[in-house]
């Protein structure tokens, strides 16, 4: 089982999040991490999906994805070629004896504090998988009420856009 | 499909809309008057609020780009010239008008309060015939039984909530065997949406996965275009059933429509033309084959491609294999012809794909009917696939030579790339490999025994209605043993006379069914062959066949019991019947048959002719008097022996090596060239 992330661009209409949920649900197919969100065209979404699984459910996924009538495009980013970031807030313990030492940890992740309580600061990091998990792991001993994580978005490198080539069919019919 | 839904459209140019868009005076103001707006006064707000919004919206589309040569000035009584050749009415009439323009000319429905704004200006349509059913099932089943019979979109139309939840098992039926249909369903007003309002149903949601794609319908301005995208996606590509949900408010308030629409689908471009080089290999594959089968699909009738398959095996002398969905694209009566493959099939035909070296899958999806036990089937053959959806390459089984491509282009490629081979001189002997399966086909040739009480054998029947109705008439079923029956005792010998549900297995499919294809193919005759299982779950639509003129003849294959079911249980569980005896209340004695209910009774109740028949003599005479009456439907009870089993069986799960001819005799392969 590998790690795959796949870049779905969608028409920006209701109900294509739960058609593509469901697909995944309904094909057996098991989703890590979804985050949805606006592109640069307004009238496409661009759907990050990480998924878990070998080379053939994979295909089948991106052969089923492809049959959505609102899906228009299907990139599978590769690790290599792609800055992949997450986002996480972490409301973490910090009383008067440990919260120099938390704040340090924040300091060295290069996270930010974005809100302090009486004996909790809330932080934000952003990030790959890997440098968050690090992260949460070095929190955890000082006590974590609460922590809530985005979605990976993913981007690849260099000057070409994989929106542009998607877009060019919506002006076409229009 | 693709083609003749194009030829449709085109039709519907000048010349189609003056003839079938004549209507005559508006019988009333085409401005709406003071009692309608009464009558309407719970939706005005809505109304008014999606008209208003239009006129935002409205003004990007450019009213005068699309304007329909020779517009039908004249089409809507009630709608006004709002410009150029676009006209302004309610959403309903812009509905309606679509549904003409789109070629629709049978609409199967049922009317009810969501959907009354449409059936409003469906009763001035003279292009559109409306039939009104029983249940909203019937009418699901009646479209899918039109779309079968003539290729093109069955419609069929219901209002909200359990009218629409009612289409769900035809539209889940539709999607399994690829039929093109399109649902139109009324949804109460978009301000009670999610509130759940009376009659309110998320059809749009329950149906994302059984329909190829559907629509929900909140703008007036929508509807037209909706419309026609619905019967685009529904026809093209992998055809499919489409769901068009339109809120009631949309359907009431004002607004501007035209013909033709554009089509907003930025993300729809089914493939058609194959790869050339993937077909120049598939040429040489076959080139090279010795025992090659082509394995033929459900697709090759789709696409209409039974002259380029027929051309294709002549060509290369490679036997062919039909499945369930494919009976009649190429003549049982062919030498070349193996049969049917799969659960029930024929042993030539199993062991036709089980030894073969090379498999050419044409419109298939290796359903687990058919492969058996999937690691198990044919493990020597490679496998040439090809079909309209990319997504049913290597689902199931490694394609070695995957192409894409609608039958009929793929075929047709495919017969031009052989010959190329076959001047080059590759040309295989299957001189042996032709004599092995024929020793297979007439050591193990598909029979049945005779009861030995003396009671009808439901082959016997069903053999002989095939034999009396002939080749030209159309054969619906229902699900069971005698589908398989019917699949396997009838002569098919041209596409679209078989119409059944393969995929889904609905049980009550026959009798709408029968009657949407006697509609679209009113010429034809049309038996159904069904159960006394299934004829329970959808006989009402008797009822609509006699009413509205549409003389099916209906043979219930009348075994007093779930027949598949228990022959399950006879074979699986003991021979404990839990559950499968339609009439358990019978007299020990008398183990056929049942009179709970009547079957003759209540056609004559239905205002049919109903005629029972126990006797082996009296078959074809009974059949015969049925062929003889075309002024009303005929409902035919066979009172059959109950015990009968279809054979051959691959036990489910099982290998395909492990067919059994009979119950307990396993063909001898003898010497099969592995």
């Amino acid at each position: 089982m590998t790690r795959h992330t796949l870049s779905v661009l969608v028409e920006n209409k209701p109900g294509v999040l739960v058609r593509i949920a469901g697909l995944f649900s309904r094909r057996n197919f098991n989703i890590d991490s979804l985050a949805v969100g606006p592109t640069e065209h307004e009238e496409i979404s661009r759907i990050t999906i990480v998924v878990n699984c070998e080379e053939h459910p994979l295909e089948q996924v991106t052969k089923q994805l492809n049959k959505l009538i609102n899906v228009l495009k299907i990139v599978e980013l590769e690790p290599g070629a792609t800055v992949q970031r997450e986002l996480i807030l972490i409301k973490v313990r910090a009383d008067a004896e440990s919260r120099s030492r938390v704040l340090e940890t924040v300091k060295l992740f290069r996270a930010r504090v974005v809100d302090v309580a009486l004996d909790v600061i809330t932080v934000e990091a952003t990030g790959n998988r890997d440098k968050l998990d690090a992260l949460i792991k070095v929190l955890e001993p000082f006590g974590i009420k609460e922590l809530v994580q985005s979605g990976m978005v993913a981007i690849g490198r260099g000057g070409r856009s994989i929106t542009d080539r998607a877009l060019r069919p919506v002006e076409r019919s229009a | 499909m693709t083609e003749q839904m194009t030829g449709r459209k085109g039709a519907s140019g000048p010349e189609g809309t003056a003839g079938t868009h004549g209507h005559p005076a508006p019988p009333q103001s085409p401005v709406p008057s003071p009692r309608d707006l009464a009558a309407r006064a719970p939706h005005r707000e809505g109304a008014r609020a999606a008209d208003h919004s239009h006129q935002e919206a409205a003004a990007p589309v450019g009213p005068a780009d699309h304007a329909p040569v020779g517009a039908p000035a004249t089409a809507e009584p009630r709608a006004q010239i709002a410009s150029a050749g676009r006209l302004r009415g309610t959403g309903a009439q812009a509905l309606v008008y679509a549904l003409e323009h789109v070629g629709a000319d049978v609409v199967f429905g049922i009317p009810g309060g969501a959907v009354l704004p449409a059936y409003d200006p469906l009763l001035d349509s003279k292009a559109i015939r409306h039939i009104l059913v029983r249940h909203e099932q019937g009418a699901g089943h009646a479209a899918t039984g039109y779309a079968q019979a003539t290729g093109r979109v069955g419609v069929c139309m219901a209002t909200s909530g359990p009218g629409a939840t009612n289409l769900v098992t035809p539209i889940a039926d539709a999607y399994m065997d690829s039929v093109p249909i399109v649902a139109i369903t009324g949804q109460v007003p978009t301000n009670l949406i999610g509130t759940d309002g009376f009659q309110e149903a998320d059809i749009s949601g329950i149906t994302i996965p059984i329909t190829k794609h559907n629509f929900l319908v909140t703008r007036p301005e929508d509807i037209a275009r909706t419309i026609g995208e619905a019967f685009h996606v529904a026809s093209t590509g992998r055809p499919g059933p489409v769901l068009v949900d339109v809120a009631k408010d949309a359907m009431q308030a004002m607004t501007e429509f035209g013909w033709p629409v554009p089509f907003d689908l930025p993300g729809y471009h089914p493939v058609t033309r194959p790869h050339a080089r993937q077909v120049r290999e598939a040429a040489r594959l076959i080139s090279e084959a010795r025992r090659p089968v082509l394995y033929v699909g459900g697709g090759v009738i789709k696409a209409r491609a039974s002259a380029q398959l027929r051309e294709l095996a002549e060509l290369t002398g490679i036997p062919v294999v039909t499945t369930l969905m494919a009976r009649g694209a190429f003549p049982d009566r062919h030498p070349q012809h193996m049969g049917m493959p799969g659960m029930h099939g024929t042993v030539a035909a199993v062991g036709a794909l089980q030894k073969a070296d090379l498999i050419v899958a044409l419109g298939t999806r290796f359903d687990d009917r058919v492969t058996g036990k999937l690691d198990t089937f044919a493990p020597g053959a490679l496998i040439v696939h090809a079909d309209i959806d990319p997504a049913e390459i290597s689902k199931n089984r490694r394609a070695d030579v995957p192409i894409v491509g609608d039958c009929r282009e793929v075929i047709a490629d495919l017969v031009a790339a052989v010959r190329a081979e076959h001047e080059q001189g590759s040309r295989p002997d299957l001189g042996g490999w032709m004599a092995q399966l024929d020793s297979w086909r007439s050591t193990y040739p598909l029979g049945y025994a005779e009861p030995d009480d003396g009671t009808l054998a439901p082959q016997y029947v069903i053999e002989r209605i095939g034999k009396i109705a002939g080749p030209e008439a159309l054969y619906v079923a229902g699900v069971g043993q005698h589908q398989m029956w019917a699949a396997q005792f009838i002569d098919y010998e041209h596409p679209g006379t078989w119409i059944n549900s393969g995929g889904l297995g609905t049980m009550g499919f026959a009798v709408p069914a029968a009657m949407g294809a006697k509609v679209g193919r009113p010429d034809a005759c049309v038996w159904a062959i069904d159960g006394d299982g299934c004829f329970q779950m959808t006989n009402q639509e008797l009822a609509t066949c006699a009413l509205e003129g549409i003389p099916v003849k209906i043979a219930i294959i009348n075994n007093g019991s779930l027949g598949m079911v228990r022959q399950w249980q006879t074979l699986f569980y003991n021979e404990r019947y839990s559950n499968t005896d339609l009439h358990p209340t019978d007299q020990p004695k008398k183990p056929t048959g049942t009179r709970v209910p009547d079957f003759v009774k209540l056609a004559e109740a239905y205002g049919c002719e109903g005629i029972r028949c126990e006797e082996t003599a009296e078959v074809d005479k009974v059949i015969e008097r049925a062929m003889a009456i075309d002024d009303r439907p005929v409902v035919l009870d066979f009172v059959v022996h109950k015990d009968a089993m279809v054979w051959p069986m691959v036990a489910a799960g099982t290998s395909n090596n492990d067919i059994k001819f009979a119950r307990g005799m396993a063909p001898d392969w003898g010497g099969s060239e592995e």
